[in-house]
């Protein structure tokens, strides 16, 4: 056997503070009533620092703050003025790319190999496409001289912190909004981190204010009347209350919400990257990802060739350490969502699907879930209807094409979907007929700040990304 | 072996007895699709090999080592160099395992032989007219009799890529049978000794797509070929990541589909310690551990050697020692 040796990426890349405050107007500060929360490093369950939990009146500071920005300095501001600070920005991060890195896989439980691969080139380049837009807005199709829309309140999801914050933040900016965005509470610490960026970047201070917190932060940030715009991203559940929050409000609001993709696999798929695409459209960030895709449908004629590959290869997929550099699966985030996962695999089990993990050694601190496939799966099981946000697959077959489509959208989600086949005719005819926000073609979880992502039904509307992402941000 | 295998491996024999059988095989062989092929092999080559990892790494390539000579200008004291190059890799150090065979063109074997006689390092010639593979079967099979008659033991032929290209198939097919025969067999024509292995060049830097690698593959092994291997090394194109992961597949589904355990041999521009380990990492991760031995996984190379015996040395030493310190041959 050809054992790797340990290879661990280095944490002293990484400065950790004992504690954190909240950064507003420039600074950070003490919250107001002194409150705080731990953040913690799921792989292990160490402590790795004190956060400031925001409150009613933190949000208010921060809120003012944003508004006297945006009224003083980043509205008035050329867009080319705009622009040099989010290049600046964009280079400082490629700069620290490694240590942005180490921190979101200490403080998310994700192998560095995707935060170092996959997470931070994307916030970089995220920053550098939307700096190109800051001057241009009036080409971007939203007539000839678009307004931004004031202050914007936005609230991210823990499964890329860094990258999210990205996807909020660099559009905002460039169409000329003020922010004020709350990470969410298990994964606080490079948004912190990204604060720091914008202090060594100059950038004026109350354009980004950063409240860490829980629901309740975030409630009181989506519902303040200061805020003209509110973005989020996360849960369906979260994302119905704030659209209720904010309904009769002036408020413009995009949600990004959650996802039961399904991932077809045709008789003619190539077959080695198919199943490549299946690993990476459920294992991928431990299946933290909202457009994952965790309902494999496979055609009856060749499903047992498709699973036996794919079993094959899940028995060589490493769990464990996120830090090592060959690591493919790292944590589970938090304990509840683990419990989450726990909760609906048994459900699978109870409702008669059958359940198959590879051997695999978990680590005995920390909060950890092997990569698992549930075979004889039907639209009936809940497995296949609820998301489950972790790295738990699915498994239904279908006969014809017309079949396919019909189960891929019988649900009340319609985030993104993957189509495998060597035929083009049948990419283009399944596309067509999907209702997903975004279609993969024998590719999967690919992402570019140039395209646009979001999704149709209750995945959540308005889109993030391209052109068509700086519409949420401006007044049209 | 199970009943099923049998007849599956019943099944694919009589896929060789025509042209039309094979290509309905080949053409009905799943496709590759090339973006997802690449992405997989560039996935892999991140994979981070340290400290114990590297060492064992490093002396199971040093052991997968074609060393090779195949230049107009070799002669008999160059290949005699590189016969006790082979045995002897790092003179200062006798830990290090010898490497897998020399390779040579079929005029230098008989000078090969003499040095390597007994010694477990096998002797590998290229034949059927290297690397072209342009002229008529005869002069293809003579070259592979003189080379197996003069002690080589394996044979490194290369497939008519221009039939192949054709479509004819068939024709790649029955050359292939034809040179495997020419190998000799356990009882005929190399007195007693075991058939000579045959290693099937595929070229695939001139077959261009990896549905053709693949379907080569097929084709190769279907014919009997012991070994499959990438190129001849006189192309611009030679061996590539992306490539070998295709053959690594196709050895594993054909092993799947007969019970046959068929060998893989990337060779060309395979130059650093680096590039090995790569594809160590790729051979664990596609076929397993079945493959990660010098009968089942050679790299045909010459400069490789000494990046390796480099490596080996700083890592038992803790430092690098210059290129004076290890043989030139």
């Amino acid at each position: 056997m050809f054992e790797y040796a340990p290879a661990p990426e280095s944490r002293s890349v990484v400065d950790l503070k004992p504690s954190y405050g909240l950064f507003i107007d420039g600074r950070f500060v003490d919250p107001t009533d002194g409150g705080s929360f731990k953040s913690i490093n799921p792989a292990s369950e160490e402590v790795l620092a004190e956060i400031a939990e925001g409150g009613g009146q933190d949000v208010e500071r921060a809120v003012r703050a944003a508004r006297t920005a945006y009224d003083k300095v980043w509205g008035p501001m050329p867009g080319r003025d705009r622009a040099k600070y989010l290049f600046r920005i964009a280079r400082i991060i490629q700069e620290r790319s490694r240590e942005l890195a180490v921190l979101e896989s200490l403080d998310n439980g994700k192998p560095i190999k995707e935060s170092r691969d996959v997470d931070l080139p994307l916030v970089a380049a995220h920053f550098f496409y939307y700096a190109g837009w800051a001057d241009k807005l009036e080409h971007a199709g939203f007539g000839p001289d678009p307004k931004p829309l004031g202050v914007a309140a936005q609230v991210i999801p823990w499964n890329f912190p860094l990258l999210m914050l990205a996807w909020k933040i660099a559009p905002a900016l460039a169409a000329g909004n003020t922010v004020v965005l709350k990470p969410a509470e298990t994964t606080p610490l490079t948004a912190l981190l990204f604060a720091e960026i914008c202090q060594q970047a100059d950038l004026p201070a109350g354009v980004v204010n950063i409240v860490t917190g829980a629901g309740d932060t975030g409630r009181a940030l989506v519902e303040h009347p200061g805020v003209d715009k509110v973005a989020f991203t996360g849960s369906t559940e979260v994302g119905r209350a704030i659209a209720r929050a904010v309904a009769g409000t002036r408020k413009k609001l995009t949600l990004e919400l959650g996802g039961k993709a399904a991932n077809i696999v045709f008789d003619d798929a190539p077959v080695d990257q198919a199943v490549e695409g299946i690993v990476n459209g459920i294992f991928f960030n431990q299946g933290h990802v909202c457009c994952a895709g965790s309902r494999l449908l496979v055609q009856e004629s060749v499903a047992d060739r498709v699973l036996e590959s794919l079993k094959r290869r899940m028995a060589r997929l490493r769990v464990g350490d996120p830090l090592d550099k060959n690591t493919d699966i790292g944590a589970i985030n938090s304990a509840a969502q683990l419990a989450r996962i726990r909760e609906l695999s048994d459900a699978g089990s109870a409702e008669g699907a059958e359940r198959w993990s590879p051997a695999c050694e978990l680590p005995e601190r920390g909060f950890w879930f092997a990569p698992t496939i549930f075979t004889g799966v039907t639209q009936a099981h809940r497995i296949a209807r609820e998301e489950i946000f972790g790295p738990v697959l699915s498994v239904l077959t279908f006969r014809t094409p017309a079949e396919a489509v019909e189960k891929a959208n019988n649900t009340p989600y319609g985030l993104s979907a993957g189509i495998w086949t060597d035929k083009g005719s049948r990419i283009l005819w399944t596309a067509d007929r999907l209702r997903a926000g975004v279609v993969w073609a024998n590719t999967f979880n690919k992402f570019d700040p140039t395209s646009p992502f979001g999704g149709y039904k209750e995945s959540g509307y308005g889109r993030e990304g391209g052109r068509h992402g700086l519409e949420g941000y401006l007044n049209v | 072996m199970t009943a099923t295998t049998t007849s599956a491996r019943s099944d694919l024999s009589e896929l060789g007895r025509s042209e039309t059988a094979l290509r309905t095989f080949l053409h009905g062989l799943p496709g590759v699709d090339q973006v997802g092929a690449e992405q997989r092999a560039a996935q892999l080559g991140t994979r981070s090999i340290k400290t114990t990892a590297k060492a064992q790494a490093i002396d199971l390539a040093i052991r997968m080592v074609d060393l090779t000579t195949l230049e107009g200008a070799d002669t008999p004291g160059k290949v005699r160099a590189l016969a006790a190059k082979a045995l002897r890799p790092d003179p200062a150090d006798p830990s290090c395992p010898h490497v897998g065979a020399v390779c040579v063109y079929p005029a230098m074997v008989p000078y090969v032989a003499e040095v390597l006689r007994g010694s477990g390092v096998h002797l590998a010639s290229v034949a059927t007219a290297f690397p072209s593979g342009q002229a008529p079967l005869e002069v293809k099979l003579a070259d592979t009799r003189a080379a197996v008659e003069a002690g080589a033991d394996e044979i490194d032929m290369v497939i008519n890529r221009g039939a192949f290209l054709a479509g004819r198939y068939q024709e790649v097919y029955d050359e292939i049978v034809a040179i495997k025969e020419a190998c000799g067999s356990a009882d005929g024509g190399r007195q007693g000794r075991p058939a000579a292995h045959l290693k099937v060049i595929l070229e695939t830097g001139e077959l261009a797509t990896y549905d053709n690698v693949r379907r080569a593959s097929w084709l190769a092994m279907l014919a009997g070929g012991d070994f499959i291997k990438t190129s001849t090394g006189k192309v611009p194109v030679a061996a590539t990541l992306p490539v070998t992961l295709v053959m690594l597949e196709a050895v594993r589904d054909f092993r799947a589909a007969t019970g046959r355990q068929v060998g893989v041999k990337p060779a060309g521009g395979i130059k650093t310690t680096k590039d090995a380990i790569r594809y160590l990492v790729m051979v664990n991760e596609t076929v397993g551990a079945d493959w990660l031995d010098p009968d089942w996984f050679r790299f045909g190379a010459s400069s490789l050697l000494n990046d390796l015996l480099m490596q080996r040395t700083k890592l038992t030493t803790g430092v690098y020692s210059g290129p004076d310190y290890f043989t030139l041959d």
